[in-house]
């Protein structure tokens, strides 16, 4: 019996921190994501080096063939700097589906090119639990049609991983016909969104084979929630450490504020809800590893949970740094958008607890 | 990371579970939680524990446990199968789950000899003498006094808010010996025979109804100076050694799942205009919310506990568990509560009144618990000062 992070955990932990601590300070996170469009190609091959895109890819491709947990450790570090990156869509959430539903020939020729970071993958599979603008992707003998918003990654990707209705997943060129690409602009710039259009597009390949991909889908979902959640809780220390260091600084009617209490208590508070927070996206992404039956619904909590314990850090920590919390130029607002925003991704914490009530067996209408 | 146990302690969890199924029919069916004396299906229960090593496991063969060696993988897997069997895991209450420990670590070998073997086999029951009227989370400003008279201490004060004192044999208290001392400087840690000449006990009726806790008058109260625990003076330390076990009895996430257990049962069961509880959303949300902070709360106790086993500190992570659990297990009640809807205000004994009304009691039990051992806006200060290292409270000096 152990749940803690091991020695070597901790390493990867502390590689990925140093290095964005000294290359990646808030100033150049920002000066990327607020770019048109944002290029990280730098950035990700720094990343890349240091063994992101390769983290869970079996050493077999060249990867480092770690677990979700590893990977949610170093998605961590990349929520407290806040860096823009395609690491969610591009070294976790397609690297899992090769791997779930991937034929040899399949994994063979895209894992190394993936765990090199040659080969940046972009993920569109909202629709697969939650409809909005008339969006749904369809195949229709042999195309994709309809429209997919959300879509992760996705801008300056190499290759699209496109889910369309539950059961399929396709592996689609972003140059292919009929394909168009076009940018959301979310509240948080630190992570690129798309709405893609599919106007008869032939996929160039698909996983999964004749049983389909579904369970694959799911999983590719399930292990991008939990690396949202762990970056959630990464923004989240970066913003309970700098409240703690403002109220120990900042002073009014002759003393430091975090002498009052009511500005004791607000810190208080925050690590009353981030430190169990930490330890339930730890299980989470233990119990993705060892496929425990109760991953799914654990994962639904997990990411729900953390997302409220994120916004709730996110406002108290902003309200601790009173005017200048809400001024552009203290950076604060960076984290509070990131946290925001990962919040909806994948599965707000409304379509999330509806899965966790379906999990259960729990009817999920009201009306009698 | 690994969450599997090794063999032995597999084996040990096995035998517990068989143990468990055979003789849970002699088991008592009520935990005296709150201290007081043992019934005699108790003792005899608690008798078979201890025989056994499920009680008292590692704690020394002559102070009356069965001397196993420290294993905090088997005390784990002892509060989950217990809890999980819903079956009663013996004595509990301030004596073995504060005293005990706390004598254990700073006792004298007489006061060990003497007070632990009566207390584990649930002869002597205790009660905690630290509040007083003018000193509650300020509990270093307290009062009660003691004066030497040859071997004897003459104790003097009152004692307010003890649980269980109007059934205790003896009080563990923490009372001023050094005269002209302030604060935490001068305070002993005395134990004092309740059916002393001078200990008069007046029981505060709670808001749940029942006679919880007391007010204790102590007049020219003589007590031998032997039972001191530690140095005169010096019992300030002692008692944190008591108010960390107090606080660690809160956060136990076998006893949290337990109560959402029986929260679902609830939801599943209650009706209104044919619509299950679990199926009406507004209610749903908030049990799924809590759902979360159970499971949540749980992984944390197994990291708290791997810290343990490290012999790693945690950091502020360990100083969150009392604030937290008790404000869930609180939610957990109140949501109950409104589960039942216009059926769960009846108490009493009503007609139509559900589950015995401890949905209600429970409701206001867990309001004491986020007061009592430190209350939340301590608890606060604490995860504040401790934890993040901001600026201390003002304190008044220290006297000496
Ligand atoms: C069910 C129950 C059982 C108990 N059993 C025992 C027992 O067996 N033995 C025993 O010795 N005691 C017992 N207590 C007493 C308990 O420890 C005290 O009630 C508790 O420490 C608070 O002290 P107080 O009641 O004097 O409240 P106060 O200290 O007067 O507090 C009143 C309010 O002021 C707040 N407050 C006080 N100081 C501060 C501060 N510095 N910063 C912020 N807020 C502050 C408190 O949080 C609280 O909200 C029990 C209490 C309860 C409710």
């Amino acid at each position: 019996m152990d749940f803690g992070l091991s020695d070597e955990q901790r390493l990867l932990q502390n590689t990925f921190s140093s290095y964005l601590t000294e290359q990646v300070p808030i100033s150049r996170a920002r000066a990327i994501s607020e770019a048109m469009p944002p290029d990280v190609t730098a950035l990700w091959r720094d990343l890349a080096n240091l063994g992101a895109s390769g983290v869970l890819i079996p050493q077999e491709y060249g990867g480092a063939g770690l677990t979700l947990l590893d990977a949610a450790l170093i998605a961590q570090t990349l929520g407290q700097a806040v860096v823009p990156s395609p690491y969610l869509a591009a070294a976790v959430m397609a690297p899992t589906s090769f791997l779930e539903a991937g034929s040899p020939e399949q994994k063979h020729e895209w894992l190394p090119k993936i765990a090199s970071g040659d080969i940046r993958m972009g993920v569109a599979a909202t629709e697969t639990y939650s409809i909005r603008e008339n969006a749904s992707v369809h195949l229709e003998s042999g195309r994709l049609r309809g429209k997919a918003l959300m879509a992760l990654d996705a801008t300056e990707a190499h290759a699209l991983l496109v889910a369309a209705g539950s059961s399929d997943l396709l592996l689609v060129s972003p140059d292919a016909p009929g394909l168009h690409i076009s940018p959301l602009i979310a509240v948080d710039r630190t992570r690129t969104l798309s709405e893609i259009v599919f106007d008869g597009v032939k996929p160039a390949d698909s996983l999964g084979g004749p049983r389909g991909a579904g369970s694959a889908i799911e999983r590719m979902l399930d292990a991008g929630r939990v690396i949202l959640a762990a970056e959630t809780v990464g923004a989240c220390d970066a913003m309970l450490e700098q409240a703690v260091s403002y109220a120990s600084q900042r002073r009014q009617f002759g003393r430091v504020i975090g002498s009052f209490q009511a500005v004791k208590h607000m810190c208080a508070e925050m690590a009353a809800e981030l430190e169990p927070a930490r330890s339930l996206f730890w299980y989470a992404a233990h119990a993705f590893d060892e496929r425990l039956t109760d991953s799914p619904l654990t994962i639904a909590h997990a990411k729900t949970h953390i997302s409220e314990a994120g916004v709730f850090i996110a406002r108290t920590a902003t309200e601790v740094h009173g005017g200048v919390g809400f001024t552009d130029e203290q950076n604060l607002h960076i984290w509070f958008k990131r946290i925001g925003v990962n919040r909806h991704l994948l599965g707000s914490p409304d379509v999330l607890r509806e899965r966790a009530a379906k999990l259960q067996g729990w009817a999920t209408c009201s009306t009698p | 990371m690994d969450l599997t146990y090794d063999a032995d302690s597999e084996r040990f969890r096995g035998e517990l579970r068989d143990f468990i199924l055979r003789h849970r029919d002699l088991a008592p069916k009520s935990q005296g939680v709150m201290g007081g004396r043992a019934t005699r299906e108790m003792l005899d229960w608690q008798k078979l524990l201890l025989e056994r090593g499920y009680a008292a496991r590692s704690i020394p063969r002559k102070y009356g446990g069965h001397g196993a060696t420290p294993n905090l993988i088997e005390a784990i897997i002892l509060g989950e199968e217990f809890a999980r069997s819903g079956v009663s895991s013996g004595v509990s209450g301030p004596g073995v789950d504060m005293l005990v420990p706390t004598l254990l670590e700073h006792g004298s070998e007489e006061q060990k000899l003497r007070f632990v073997g009566p207390t584990l086999r649930g002869e002597l029951s205790w009660c905690q003498g630290y509040s007083e009227p003018g000193s509650g989370s300020d509990l270093a400003s307290l009062q009660t006094s003691g004066t030497s008279d040859g071997s004897d201490l003459i104790v003097n004060g009152q004692k307010v808010w003890t649980s269980s004192a109007h059934l205790a044999d003896m009080m563990f208290a923490l009372v001023r010996t050094e005269a002209n001392t302030k604060r935490h400087v001068g305070i002993s840690y005395v134990l004092i025979p309740m059916d002393s000449a001078g200990v008069e006990v007046h029981p505060l009726r709670t808001m749940t109804g029942a006679s919880e806790f007391n007010q204790v008058y102590l007049s020219d109260v003589r007590v031998p100076q032997t039972n001191i625990v530690g140095q005169r003076g010096e019992g300030w330390q002692i008692a944190h050694t008591t108010l960390k076990h107090e606080r660690q009895v809160a956060g136990n996430p076998t006893e949290l799942e337990a109560t959402l257990r029986s929260l679902i049962t609830l939801m599943e069961n209650e009706t209104r205009n044919g619509v299950r509880a679990i199926d009406q959303s507004a209610l749903r949300e908030r049990l799924l919310d809590l759902q979360a902070r159970v499971l949540s709360l749980k992984c944390h106790a197994m990291r708290l506990l791997t810290c343990d086993l490290r012999g790693e500190s945690p950091g502020v992570a360990g100083l969150v568990v009392k604030l937290q659990a008790c404000e869930l297990m609180h939610q957990m009640a109140a949501l109950a509560l409104d589960a039942m809807g216009d059926l769960g205000i009846l108490y009493h004994g009503s007609k139509y009144e559900r589950a015995e009304g401890t949905w209600q009691s429970e409701y206001m039990t867990w309001i004491g618990f986020i007061i009592a051992g430190g209350t939340a806006q301590i608890q606060k200060n604490i995860i504040a000062e401790r934890g993040l290292r901001l600026p201390r409270e003002p304190r008044p000096e220290a006297g000496g």
